[in-house]
């Protein structure tokens, strides 16, 4: 019913975390300090608070977190600029879940999963790799190839260095775009970065980031032997309701808001080029 | 069947208006649309086609889905109430009725638009064939026969009476509200001008229209025409014909702070003709006018019969036709399209 899909529950801010420059994570919960609903990894929610409008943002949070939801957050327009000057204890509202989840239940398990992120782009990939985490004997060898402008525009980078980085066959490569004072990782571009590392080309891809980067980091994918039934990643467009009808986000016949937001890459190729 | 003199169509739809809320193309500052119908209303039953069409009784231009009330860092919704008194809604035309169908296959589809649902169950539809069909109809080319349309009540009219055919239950008791004001009869008159529409439709300039162009090619063979380009050249993007238009189902989600306590949250029409339709912080997927204009006929003609088991999201009402200030149609896209069958 739609009146459950339009109207939104209530969900309150328990904790707000600077990422990087532009970007914060908001920690919610429902008023009765219970996680609002059950998610799977890539789906979306509908965040507001009342007065500037909604926006669709992918749920960082990994569904195996029984406590919260986490919502990472760039501001980049009118209602993210608001959601960003709000402070623990706001209420806000929160539709969802939306979309088609990345299937890690079923294509990608037992396989080796490379993740490929670009800036913000991280945020809807952290909910998979730490789904992946949690159930860790389900898959494979797992990559994070995870890019940004600089060292400080990072997102979760706390998380990565103390978790990820301990985490057993879980190799994570971290690169900025331009060389940084205090940085001595790896600088250059996603795309080229991918090329140099020497990836199997069987592992499961999974890519999220700025079309750029997702347009050169799939042409290096091919080039290294990758299939594209192998490589997924996510589209993005402008909605309204989340649920199929107001008629805005769709590439040819699919609705990024039901269809998507997770596609394969064969899947998009279908697609007229309009996305 | 029953038929009701002409004289007597004021007794008729005051009688009805008595009970229920009646809504029905009237006429207004000289044009003719859908209004609620009041004693001393000017029935516009002549008009064969209302500026607007009757959509908006289920869906429309602009309603509220909900308030907030906001207290400090606090938040309660409000939700509209569901119940919808039931009303009438007269003198509906076989493509509009139709395109009922196009817009519940979006509205009532999962999850169900309880919105729409809740004013769609609580119409009872009464509509009246057309008799003088004109030169922007097409409807024959989606398979809607004009003289013989469907809803809980059919009515034909002629110069002498009003002829009446109920066909389902709500219909009946409809009927039975409005029986003393009728006499039995009518089947010959019916039978007489359903033949002579037909024959008018069958000589309309658009009624052979051939879309089978757009069933038996891809969607990216249609979309990467070359054509898209100059047909849509003219077009002033002033979303007329997304307004006009019977089954177009695009609508805006927006709010405003009412009160210092308040923030009503609503939906209203949109069109995907406007180039901020598809704008995000991030960018846009449509920048030109001829993305825009594509992607309405694309829904038309493609996408929606796509996911809707190959029906189309056209009616052939032909309000497009005449009201587009640039003469720029979904026929004219159809024959640019549709290849040498045209010439």
């Amino acid at each position: 019913m739609i009146k459950e899909a339009l109207i939104p529950k209530i969900g309150v801010v328990t904790d707000i975390r600077r990422d990087t420059p532009d970007v914060k994570t908001f920690r919610v919960v429902g008023t009765d300090g219970k996680k609002l609903f059950e998610h799977l990894p890539g789906q979306c929610a509908m965040v507001s608070v009342p007065g500037v409008g909604e926006s669709m943002f992918s749920i960082t949070s990994s569904p195996t977190n029984e406590e919260y939801m986490e919502f990472s957050i760039k501001k980049c327009g009118c209602v993210t600029e608001v959601i960003h000057s709000i402070d623990v204890g706001q209420q806000i509202t929160v539709r969802g879940p939306y979309g088609r989840n990345f299937p890690v239940e079923e294509d990608f398990k037992g396989k080796d999963l490379l993740f490929i992120a670009g800036g913000i782009g991280l945020a809807p990939l952290r909910s998979v790799i730490n789904y992946v985490r949690h159930y860790r004997n389900n898959y494979g060898k797992v990559v994070v190839v995870y890019g940004a402008r600089s060292a400080d525009d990072l997102v979760d980078i706390e998380e990565i260095r103390n978790e990820w980085m301990n985490e057993k066959n879980f190799e994570v490569y971290l690169t900025i775009d331009r060389p940084q004072e205090g940085w001595n990782g790896h600088v250059g571009f996603v795309p080229a970065y991918v090329k140099e590392i020497g990836l199997d080309p069987h592992m499961t891809a999974i890519l999220c980031g700025p079309p750029i980067m997702i347009k050169f980091t799939l042409q290096g994918l091919l080039e290294l032997g990758f299939t594209k039934t192998n490589v997924y990643t996510t589209l993005e467009l402008r909605m309204k309701c989340g649920v199929g009808k107001c008629g805005r986000c769709n590439v040819g016949s699919k609705y990024v808001c039901k269809d998507g937001p997770v596609f394969r890459m064969d899947e998009i190729d279908e697609l007229p080029d309009e996305y | 069947m029953l038929k009701f003199k002409i004289d007597k169509l004021n007794e008729l739809f005051d009688t009805i208006s008595a009970e229920t809320p009646l809504a029905m193309p009237l006429e207004k500052a000289g044009e003719a649309d859908y209004g609620r119908y009041e004693k001393g209303a000017k029935p516009a039953l002549g008009v064969l086609k209302t500026v607007k069409s009757p959509k908006d009784l289920f869906f429309p231009q602009s309603e509220t889905l909900m308030k907030f009330k906001t207290e400090g860092k606090n938040l309660a919704v409000e939700a509209p109430d569901e119940n919808v008194t039931p009303f009438v809604l007269f003198g509906v035309k076989a493509c509009d009725y139709k395109a009922f169908e196009v817009l519940d296959r979006v509205f009532l589809a999962d999850p169900v638009d309880t919105y729409y649902q809740s004013k769609r169950n609580a119409a009872t539809i009464v509509t009246l064939a057309c008799s003088k069909p004109e030169e922007s109809c097409f409807c024959k080319v989606f398979g809607i026969d004009a003289a013989a349309p469907l809803g809980d009540v059919t009515t034909w009219m002629d110069e002498t009476y009003l002829y009446w055919q109920a066909n389902t239950n709500k219909g009946e008791s409809l009927t039975e509200k409005v029986r003393a004001l009728a006499e039995e009869g009518g089947e010959d008159a019916v039978a007489k001008q359903q033949k002579a529409t037909r024959e008018i439709i069958d000589k309309l300039p658009f009624s052979h229209l051939d879309l089978s162009y757009f069933k038996e090619n891809g969607t990216k063979e249609i979309f990467d025409r070359p054509e898209w380009k100059e047909l849509s050249e003219a077009c002033l993007a002033c979303g007329t014909c997304t307004f006009v238009c019977p089954t177009c189902q695009c609508f805006d989600i927006r709010e405003f702070r009412s009160a210092k306590n308040e923030v009503i949250r609503y939906r209203c029409w949109d069109s995907c003709m406007y180039s901020d339709f598809t704008q995000m912080a991030g960018g846009n997927n449509r920048t030109t006018q001829m993305q825009r204009y594509r992607q309405r006929f694309m829904h038309k003609l493609v996408y929606y019969p796509e996911n809707n088991g190959g029906l189309f999201s056209c009616v052939g009402c032909g309000r497009c036709v005449n009201k587009c200030p640039q003469k720029l149609n979904i026929v004219k896209v159809a024959k640019a399209l549709g290849g040498k069958k045209h010439d």
